[in-house]
């Protein structure tokens, strides 16, 4: 008998999870990524944010972006932040399924600043922390394509490393090109 | 207005150097006719340039005009053919996403042979940006059907929703919370070409259940945790209350007896994971109840492990234990089924020029112990070691080889085996 009260319980436990779930409301994350945006340029720039410029990803560009992100790069601009030789970028880039997006600072060619903006993923999470990000402070790209260090993993998120990976080197790759016009 | 004058200047001084006249200055000084005459002259050919100068400048705005138009056109072309990139409309071909992996397996020794073990597809959908729809679908040994080797099966199917930025709740067809192999078990992402003796025999992997959970992580302190309730094992004298045989696959399962299960993770740290779980069922038996007292079978499974990466060297070890309660199962030792495993590697970069940039390598060691039937004092326990190597020629392909040998406590011959994987994943 008590087997029958645990299993209809069970089962009415069961049956409310499920309408938790289909009936949630969906949350302002749109928002959210914009706030988060605005806060990293407000803090990335003692003097106040830069007008934003565009670089155009033209056909000489575009196969290195590529090869750099092992796909095309899912625009025609790319938009970015500059104060003499410091510039920032935020960009994105899919872990598993949906879009990490990234902040990235750069200074005289190197890393100064990359923060995780916006993370979009039920798993791999932990790329967010500062124990991951600082691995990226100071790197550079001496070769092309490729950082001057190595940067360690996490158990569970390979997917979301690489893409932290691929967006610290695009951002120094892009600077290394705006700089020279 | 200076820029003007200059060519009202300019256009007097050429004026009067073209005029026939001029030739005359040196030799007669003109009379007042002739003079009227050449200022006539000088007045027409300004009036000619001003209207040249005028029409000239409103040419520039009318250029900086169009300029700026175009610019304006173009940023508004890339915008909407970036917007139009990045959703595709509202299509489905944009927000459903393919995945999988698969691997091939040689397998020497006593075996002697070759398997497409797992061929497998995850297929996702975003409803929204905060709903998601997540599944696995699974061939294994490569031919399944009535009377074949293999198994088609399908191991995950649940609908996802984000609650807040660090929590997700979701219902379906889902992997238990448990080890380290069983919810990551892409080939590139384990050493050794079968995936290890106690996740297989212990947890049991791959391992899923229908019902509801909930994971999320705890702020930025490095902990996540997992919550499920869900269908369960089915166990009871027929499969030898094996762990493995229990597994139901969410086919027609009985939903008698349901499970829990909780996970704390914690990883922190750069470099390392940790986790502890637990999986709690009422009656693994579903309702038959203890072949000799006609009570419930309860079955409990802790688990702890490790998984920790630094500068190349690695670490992963696990240890599992059921407990499970009732008479009948007592009898035959499975009351207790436990094992655990160590696995220290090495991994570095193993450049091939422009052809593999990323390629690595990696060498391993695994030792493996597990007993099905430890509640019983009877030397039933096996050993597995396993040493081997992994090469990625780029990180979603590995190239494996290991050699395998496996001992009883109870004696008897060890077996032997050198094996071979291929495996990719995407």
């Amino acid at each position: 008998m008590s087997s029958e009260i645990n299993m209809i319980r069970s089962r009415r436990f069961f049956l409310m999870g499920m309408s938790a779930l289909i009936c949630g409301a969906p949350g302002a994350m749109a928002t959210e990524a914009n706030d988060a945006k605005e806060a990293f340029l407000k803090s990335s720039f003692e003097t106040g944010i830069p007008m934003s410029k565009v670089l155009w990803l033209t056909k000489n560009l575009k196969p290195q972006v590529k090869k750099i992100l092992k796909h095309a790069y899912p625009a025609l601009r790319v938009r970015y932040w500059q104060n003499g030789t410091r510039t920032a970028w935020v960009l994105d880039e899919i872990g598993k399924y949906k879009p990490i997006t990234v902040g990235i600072v750069v200074q005289d060619g190197a890393i100064e600043r990359l923060k995780v903006l916006t993370y979009r993923e039920s798993h791999g999470w932990e790329v967010r922390h500062d124990f991951f990000t600082r691995q990226f402070i100071g790197a550079r790209l001496p070769k092309p394509h490729k950082l001057d260090r190595k940067v360690d993993g996490i158990s569970g998120a390979t997917l979301s490393v690489r893409a932290l990976k691929k967006l610290a080197i695009l951002a120094l790759f892009l600077d290394q090109k705006v700089q020279k016009q | 207005m200076t820029s003007l004058r200059k060519v009202l200047l300019g256009g007097a001084a050429l004026a009067l150097a073209m005029h026939p006249l001029s030739a005359l200055a040196d030799t007669a000084t003109p009379d007042m006719a002739e003079m009227w005459r050449v200022i006539q002259a000088q007045q027409a050919e300004i009036d000619r340039l001003r209207g040249e100068l005028v029409g000239t400048r409103a040419q520039a705005v009318e250029t900086r005009e169009t300029l700026e138009t175009t610019v304006q056109h173009v940023e508004a072309v890339a915008d909407a053919v970036e917007t139009s990139s990045a959703s595709g409309g509202d299509g489905w071909w944009n927000k459903t996403s393919l995945g999988g992996y698969g691997e091939l397996h040689y397998e020497g020794g006593a075996k002697d042979q070759i398997d497409f073990h797992r061929f497998v597809l995850f297929v996702g959908h975003e409803f929204t940006d905060n709903i998601r729809f997540h599944s696995e679908i699974e061939l294994e040994h490569a031919i399944a059907g009535n009377g074949k080797v293999g198994e088609f099966e399908l191991e995950q199917a649940y609908l996802e929703m984000d609650v807040g930025k660090n929590a997700q709740v979701f219902g379906g067809v889902s992997l238990i919370p448990v080890g380290i192999i069983n919810e990551t078990h892409e080939p590139p992402t384990f050493y050794g070409v079968e995936r290890n003796a106690v996740e297989k025999n212990i947890i049991p992997a791959t391992w899923w259940e229908g019902g509801i959970g909930a994971r999320g992580n705890i702020g930025n302190t490095g902990f996540s945790w997992d919550a499920m309730f869900s269908s369960g094992l089915n166990l009871n004298a027929n499969n030898g209350y094996k762990i493995r045989s229990g597994r139901n696959k969410v086919g027609k399962a009985e939903f008698n007896s349901q499970a829990y299960s909780a996970r704390l993770g914690y990883s922190g740290i750069l470099g390392i994971s940790l986790a502890a779980s637990i999986y709690y069922q009422p009656d693994v038996t579903q309702g038959v109840g203890d072949t000799i007292t006609g009570g419930d079978v309860s079955a409990t499974l802790f688990t702890v492990s490790a998984d920790t990466r630094f500068n190349g060297f690695g670490l992963r070890a696990l240890y599992s234990h059921w407990n499970l309660d009732g008479a009948d199962v007592n009898l035959t030792g499975r009351d207790k089924q436990s094992g655990f495993y160590l696995e220290p590697s090495y991994k570095f970069s193993l450049p091939m020029g422009d052809l593999l940039p990323d390629a690595q390598f990696g060498v391993f060691y695994r030792y493996s112990d597990w007993d099905n039937n430890a509640g019983l004092n009877n030397q039933s326990g096996q050993h597995r070691n396993v040493f081997g190597a992994n090469f990625w020629p780029i990180e979603d392909i590995v190239f494996k080889i290991d050699y395998i040998s496996e001992s009883k406590e109870s004696g008897g011959p060890t077996k032997n085996s050198v094996n071979l994987g291929l495996g990719y994943q995407f």
